[in-house]
């Protein structure tokens, strides 16, 4: 009786540990560096039109055990080639890269065996199944076959794709592609797990499926690399980020710091005609500590939005339409490089 | 089902736009495919049968004899490259049959269009290559003109049917298999390359049959000048129930996969 | 094998499991490349055979012209199998699934990902000589023994072409392209001696036909179909090998160039 009772307990323990997938291979509380980034240079030769080009100039960065690290940028800002060094699938121009305590210079395929990489399109390969993709990813690792189908069928149910396993690629939808695309990366258990714009193109719904899975890898230990140039996926999933403009770093902190550090408080945005902008800033100079003009607006920064639109009101601006909101990475962004992000 | 000749003529003007794009290639091929066959297999080879003067070729030269089966076939596959994919892929998500039918053109029209936009292909390639076949001697000049009529019905007789096939096909992978199990099969054994009569019994049987071997047969002998009119008569009106069989399956199916 | 041994050999075999997983859906592909030279075989060698013959001068007491060709068609078709695997779905695989980006990602190096890639074009072009070969033994065209030998020969020939296909997969543009290669293959398979001797051509051409890789391939099978094996099939081989290997560092120059940059 006491030995079956054992059992019994036994079992139950184990479906209680085994149910929790484990993804990655390094404790939570361990604090080091994971990527150490010194002088960090990407030149492109020159084409067949024009010069050469540099992507990114020069940046220093340091991402910390177990956090959730961004690059923040518009398209073109040097966000995918840094993300194309840390992956060692582009060799650095210049500068020190150290990826969990190696030299990204000579030690890629061994950095390259510990890392997991979601690239921006997906890239799924498209003549194999779900779970052949799955498969033959595992194999490109040298993981053994019995490993591999372990490891498939927890990602599989880890993506909530275990009944898509025989289906072929084309046949998913945005989503299941973005969420087999993350299972695939975390075949090889990775202690680092690169994500280029990981919600480009997924409507709201998948978007907030795919950061829920985001989020349980976090919790788990795994360091997340991301990129992106949605302020409010950043805001949500970084602990710390960098923001990128024309290859360098603009700034590095915590999204809270980095709103606190450069902006005020709170904003309000005032709709205005398109095309009437500097003469409306004109009428509205000193509403607040301080003003932006966009095409159809506003922006006036302060840490009292009420009194500011109060204030707007007595000058008769904000007939259109004003509202008062908190201020975001957005506004950061606009303060440090003089535009929007997407453009 | 409706027809309109502005329908019509629209699809057709834009197949003609889409071809302003590739021509000149298709022209380097089609002069330099038949002028390499010919080369290569009328000289070469036929330097080796004419020493023999087999009794199958009736005392022609194996360059006369090649070069008219030759265009037939050549038209069949020209026939089945214009029709296969570019039907299939109009007809799918987002193809371009389905952004015509759904402005006023009818399916019909789509279907018309397309086919005088590959019967002008067919045209304009067996043009090309009766012209390379007159350059090397395989045929004399007043016979070009009918030698291109025959090749242009040759060509037809598979275009249709399958253009009324290709549009209900999901997999692409059936039009290569179609080309590679049925059109390569046909090439090889329907008189192209030496005298149907050599074959087994059976098979000669078979071979008769087949649509290529008929266009082969009309190609022949108005090439070779020794026409049977009876025989022509039988040759024509074969790839004639063809082109139009095709056209009445095509406007079904035409009409049910786009209206789906 | 040592393990060091294993561990180099391992990215192969992985590029090589895949193609063969993705074989599982495309076996029919295969098939029909094996049914193209029979077609031939069957039009051109046994029914233009009757119009020509016997081929004298090729050995006594004579040959078949149905012996004489089978042996091109199917270098022919080794290499384009192994062409076609390499140019045309290896661009495919580049530049329009870019499928081996992720796999570049992993552990495996640009030179692992080509090299598996031209040994599976290699593995196919030998299939389809072991296809081929096994119908013309039932058509009972097997002059000699030493057709065996042409397993080997298909390998060197799937090699050479192979590499030559990695080439052209890094130059390549856009798919109209491929109608160059055509442009270049299609001469080739037509002039290289596959349907009559060399002896038809003037002594210049026939120096011009003995530089063509086609040529050198069909010489390095078709001597051994017809029972003759000399030292002249090691420098066939040596030609394909040194133009393969040719092709395969410069090619290789190429991928490592647009992969990682």
């Amino acid at each position: 009786m006491g030995i079956l009772a054992q059992f019994v307990f036994c079992g139950y323990m184990l479906a209680v540990c085994g149910g929790a997938v484990r993804l990655s291979g390094v404790s939570v509380s361990s604090r080091t560096s994971v990527v150490s980034a010194r002088g960090l240079t990407k030149t492109y030769p020159p084409g067949k039109a024009g010069s050469a080009f540099t992507a990114v100039d020069a940046i220093d960065f340091e991402v910390h055990s177990a956090e959730a690290f961004g690059f923040l940028g518009p398209n073109g800002a040097g966000k995918s080639s840094t993300m194309r060094m840390i992956g060692c699938v582009s060799p650095p121009t210049g500068g020190t890269l150290q990826i969990l305590g190696m030299d990204a210079a000579d030690s890629g395929k061994r950095i390259r065996a510990r890392i997991g990489s979601v690239p921006q399109d997906d890239l799924l390969d498209p003549e194999l199944t779900v779970g052949e993709n799955l498969l033959i990813y595992g194999r490109y690792f040298g993981m053994s076959r019995i490993a591999i189908a372990e490891r498939s069928a927890e990602l599989l149910e880890f993506a909530r794709l275990t009944d898509k396993a025989d289906a072929r690629v084309q046949a998913l939808s945005g989503g299941m592609r973005r969420r087999l695309t993350i299972a695939r990366s975390l075949m090889n258990t990775p202690d680092l797990l690169l994500l280029d714009e990981p919600t480009t193109g997924l409507d709201p719904q998948a978007r907030h499926l795919l950061w829920e899975r985001l989020f349980e890898l976090k919790r788990q230990g795994v360091t997340l690399v991301l990129t992106t140039h949605y302020m409010d996926e950043a805001e949500r999933l970084c602990d710390r980020l960098v923001v990128m403009d024309h290859g360098r770093v603009v700034a590095t902190g915590s999204p809270r710091a980095l709103i606190d550090t450069h902006v005020t408080r709170e904003v309000l945005e005032l709709l205005i005609e398109p095309g009437t902008g500097a003469a409306v800033a004109a009428r509205a100079y000193g509403v607040a500590d301080r003003i932006e003009v966009l095409a159809d607006r506003l922006l006036c920064y302060t840490d009292d939005g009420e009194r500011a639109l109060a204030r707007a009101h007595e000058r008769g601006l904000g007939g259109l339409d004003a509202l008062v909101r908190r201020a975001t990475l957005e506004d950061v962004f606009l303060y440090l490089t003089g535009r929007s992000l997407i453009e | 089902m409706q027809l309109s000749a502005d329908g019509v003529t629209q699809a057709w003007r834009y197949w003609l736009l889409r071809y302003r794009r590739t021509w000149r290639g298709t022209i380097v091929i089609s002069v330099a495919n038949p002028a390499l066959f010919l080369a290569a297999l009328g000289f070469g080879l036929g330097k080796l049968v004419d020493h023999e003067h087999s009794a199958y070729l009736h005392g022609s030269s194996y360059l006369a004899f090649l070069a008219p089966g030759l265009l037939a076939a050549a038209m069949m596959q020209t026939a089945y490259i214009e029709s296969a994919g570019p039907v299939h892929v109009s007809a799918r998500r987002a193809g371009v049959y389905r952004v015509a039918t759904a402005t006023p053109l009818s399916p019909l029209d789509a279907l018309l269009g397309h086919l005088l936009f590959i019967g002008f292909r067919i045209l304009t390639s067996a043009t090309t290559f009766a012209i390379v076949a007159w350059a090397f001697g395989a045929v004399p000049a007043s016979r070009v003109g009918p030698l291109v009529l025959a090749a242009t019905l040759t060509g037809l007789a598979f275009a249709t049917p399958v253009a009324a096939w290709a549009v209900t096909v999901e997999r692409p992978a059936l039009l290569n298999g179609g080309f590679r199990f049925v059109i390569m099969p046909l090439y090889m054994f329907s008189g192209t390359f030496f005298a149907v009569a050599q074959l087994p019994g059976w098979l000669q049987a078979v071979a008769r049959c087949t649509p290529l071997y008929q266009g082969v047969q009309l190609c022949r002998s108005v090439s070779l000048g020794d026409a049977d009119p009876l025989a022509v008569v039988g040759h024509s009106s074969y790839l004639a129930v063809l082109v139009v069989g095709g056209l009445a399956v095509g406007a079904r199916t035409f009409q049910r996969v786009l209206t789906a | 094998m040592t393990t060091a041994r294993y561990e180099r050999a391992r990215p192969v075999a992985v590029m090589i499991e895949r193609n063969l997983r993705i074989y599982r859906h495309t076996w029919a592909l295969l098939l029909a490349e094996i049914l193209e030279p029979i077609l031939y075989l069957g039009s051109i060698g046994l029914g233009v055979g009757v119009l020509v013959g016997h081929l004298p001068g090729l050995g006594a007491p004579s040959v078949g012209y149905p012996e004489f060709v089978a042996p091109a068609l199917l270098a022919t078709a080794a290499m384009n199998g192994a062409l076609n695997e390499t140019a045309f779905l290896m661009y495919n695989r580049l530049a329009v699934e870019r499928i081996y980006q992720p796999i570049l990602a992993t552990p495996m190096s640009v030179g692992e990902v080509a090299v598996g890639e031209i040994a599976w074009a290699v593995l196919r072009s030998v299939m389809i000589t072991v296809g081929f070969l096994g119908v013309i033994a039932v058509f009972g065209l097997v002059a000699s023994p030493w057709v065996l030998l042409g397993v080997l020969g298909a390998a060197v020939i799937g090699f050479c072409f192979a590499c030559v296909g990695l080439l052209v997969a890094t130059w390549v543009r856009g798919f109209p392209d491929f109608q160059f290669v055509q442009l270049v293959m299609l001469p080739m398979f037509l002039f290289a001696t596959t349907f009559y001797p060399l002896g038809v051509y003037p002594r210049p051409v026939q120096v011009a036909v003995e530089c063509l890789p086609l040529y050198q391939a069909i010489q390095l099978l078709r001597g051994p179909a017809l029972g003759q094996v000399d030292a002249a099939l090691l420098l066939s081989a040596g030609y394909l090998l040194v133009l393969g290997g040719l092709a395969l560092h410069w090619g290789l120059r190429r991928l490592r160039r647009i992969l990682s940059v």
